[in-house]
């Protein structure tokens, strides 16, 4: 039954091409042209000849050296990261550890996972709206609350406050992303080799020493992926600190996405110069998604060499002690 | 050895009651805004300013007429986001399932560039080319277009990934082959036979992307102009205006009012996404 003639080589060059195609005229061009206005004089609503600027880089420099709201906007940016990522890897690092112990066998696992991953499903856009006006001044839920426990004499004025601000985004971010991180943390620990815990719990390994013997090693990549997504989404947060706050107050939760709406589409029409921000934006993505890709690839290739070693490592022992540890990896 | 046991096992239940209420406060964590704004969509402005409840009242008719009474017009935005999102979920998972398809059954000679080339672009963040694709779509006219935000969705490189490891897994070239000596053509396979096959896939990401692009707030927030065009995030948005500044009874209204359709969306289908996202994160 072989028939050589036909060749199929063909379709797969025809079964990618829509996506080439789309990808092509609605990602590559888009950014090659994004790059290209970084370099130009384009601003302005009413569309006119453009022209390269004699300093190509003007509005790169200008962004990095002069400008205080994009820096701003950069460490703003960096800083909700860091504050919401940290609790939210080591909660969710925690409740892996709670949830998956076979031990403790905590019930209900189901149900937490459900309600602990809601926040992460609805509209970011509706979480914004209903933090600000659940910190309503001066008569807010949150204000209504804290004086019916007694914490505080009179209303207090959260979102005035840069730090307290700044501190609610973070706080939204970690909300809405803890239980997504969770649950891909428990994954990674369920594709473990269960032979690992049982070998530790049969040499009486307490709930800490699997944790962080087994379970955290063997997380690594997982982690290490959870980590570069999050960047990568953290660098370009924008629904939440725009319909909290709007930036506000006084730039101080102003994101780096926020900068370059501003820039462009809020009035002031300098699409140079939200373009060339764009740029640096991306160069810092490609930057992290060259880790990602790096991590992805090289796993496979450094999984094959650790195995030959092990191999290599077993035979020899096995020709020194007469195969005496045979069987035992 | 008695008394070492019974030790073990006390605190073994005390500090089995701590993660209960850890969890039991992080799920009430959880649920809390959502349960406050559900109730207060219910209430006056007067008896939300006058403090907390988590018991609902009898307000919800007079809310929403002054909702819908300031041209917030939350039937037209659920289904201007309806179809979107369902055309770009459409465009996503068909056109990501053939590309992938092709990419793991036919051996061509860019077969391996084109998944390099798929890992290096998974990660591209949309706002990076949001000024060029804003120009691009101006000189086409097609702001205030759906199109532009739809027809992108042909290409998510993460989708092609994600399938391809799934039809590693679970394809077998023997269907394939199959389907070729019954004299079926290589559309004809993929449409009737493959694609069926891969719908547990498919399913997964189809929800991953409808939401994904029912709460996407940056595109539409740039491209749509036109109120009639609006989709429920840039809805929200304008709950947060001046026209709503102390009616915050029908401020609750509209968020519920957009939060609604997740709910229950996820209510049904929680279980399939809690394992997509597990799915998604392991990515062997």
């Amino acid at each position: 039954m072989r028939r050589k003639g036909v060749n199929y080589s063909k379709y797969g060059y025809i079964f990618t091409f829509p996506f080439v195609l789309a990808f092509l005229i609605f990602s590559l061009y888009p950014i090659l042209y994004t790059a290209v206005i970084g370099f130009t004089d384009m601003q302005g609503l009413i569309p006119k000849p453009i022209h390269i600027l004699d300093d190509p880089f003007a509005n790169f420099k200008q962004l990095i050296f002069e400008n205080p709201s994009f820096r701003k906007s950069l460490i703003n940016t960096g800083w909700l990261w860091i504050v919401n990522f940290v609790p939210q890897i080591l909660l969710a690092l925690l409740l892996t550890a709670w949830f998956t112990n076979r031990r403790l066998n905590i019930k209900g696992q189901g149900i937490f996972k459900v309600l602990l991953y809601m926040p992460n499903i609805i509209t970011a856009s509706t979480i914004a709206v209903l933090f600000s006006t659940l910190f309503a001044y001066p008569m807010g839920p949150v204000n209504s609350l804290f004086q019916t426990l007694g914490w505080t004499d009179g209303p207090i004025f959260f979102l005035q406050d840069k730090t307290t601000a700044r501190g609610i985004v973070a706080f939204i971010q970690f909300w809405m992303w803890y239980g997504n991180t969770m649950i891909i943390l428990i994954a990674g620990v369920m594709g473990i080799n269960p032979a690992l815990f049982e070998s530790a719990a049969i040499d009486g390994a307490n709930g800490f020493q699997t944790f962080f013997r087994i379970t955290l090693p063997s997380l690594r990549t997982i982690l290490l992926f959870t980590l570069i997504t999050s960047m990568i989404g953290g660098l370009t947060m924008f629904d939440i600190p725009q319909l909290f706050l709007a930036g506000g107050p006084d730039d101080s939760t102003l994101t780096t996405s926020m900068f370059i709406y501003g820039q462009a589409f809020k009035g002031s029409y300098m699409y140079n110069r939200a373009a060339a921000a764009s740029m640096i934006m991306f160069l810092i993505a490609g930057v992290l998604s060259a880790c990602v890709f790096y991590l992805m690839r090289d796993r496979d290739a450094g999984r094959l060499k650790k195995a030959e070693k092990k191999n290599r490592k077993a035979a020899q022992a096995a020709t020194v002690q007469g195969g005496a540890t045979y069987g035992k990896n | 050895m008695e008394k070492i046991k019974e030790s073990g096992t006390a605190t073994r239940k005390i500090s089995k009651a701590i993660i209960y209420i850890v969890c039991i406060s992080l799920a009430l964590l959880s649920i809390l805004p959502f349960w406050i704004m559900f109730v207060n969509a219910t209430r006056s402005t007067p008896e939300i300013q006058s403090g907390i409840s988590l018991l609902p009242s009898t307000h919800m008719m007079s809310n929403l007429r002054v909702l819908l009474d300031k041209s917030f017009d939350p039937l037209q935005g659920f289904m201007n986001s309806l179809i979107i999102s369902s055309s770009a979920t459409i465009c996503t998972v068909y056109f990501s399932s053939l590309a992938a398809y092709g990419l793991v059954t036919y051996s061509w000679k860019l077969q391996k560039p084109f998944f390099t080339f798929i890992l290096c672009v998974m990660m591209v963040p949309s706002q990076a080319s949001a000024i060029g694709f804003y120009q691009f779509m101006y000189k086409l006219h097609w702001t205030n277009s759906f199109w532009p935000l739809i027809l992108p969705a042909i290409a998510a490189p993460a989708v092609v990934f994600f399938m391809r490891q799934y039809l590693l897994a679970t394809l077998s070239i023997e269907i394939v082959e199959a389907s070729r000596v019954d004299g079926s053509g290589e559309f004809f396979t993929f449409n009737r036979i493959i694609l069926p096959l891969m719908m547990p896939a498919v399913a997964t990401q189809a929800i991953f992307a409808f939401v994904a692009n029912w709460n996407n707030l940056f595109m539409p927030l740039i491209l749509l102009t036109q109120k009639e065009k609006y989709t429920m995030p840039i809805m929200v948005s304008l709950l947060r205006g001046d026209i709503y500044k102390m009616e915050f009874g029908s401020i609750y209204m509209g968020l519920a009012l957009t939060a609604l359709p997740l709910f229950v969306v996820y209510f049904l289908l929680s279980r399939y996404i809690i394992a997509g996202v597990a799915l998604g994160g392991v990515k062997e």
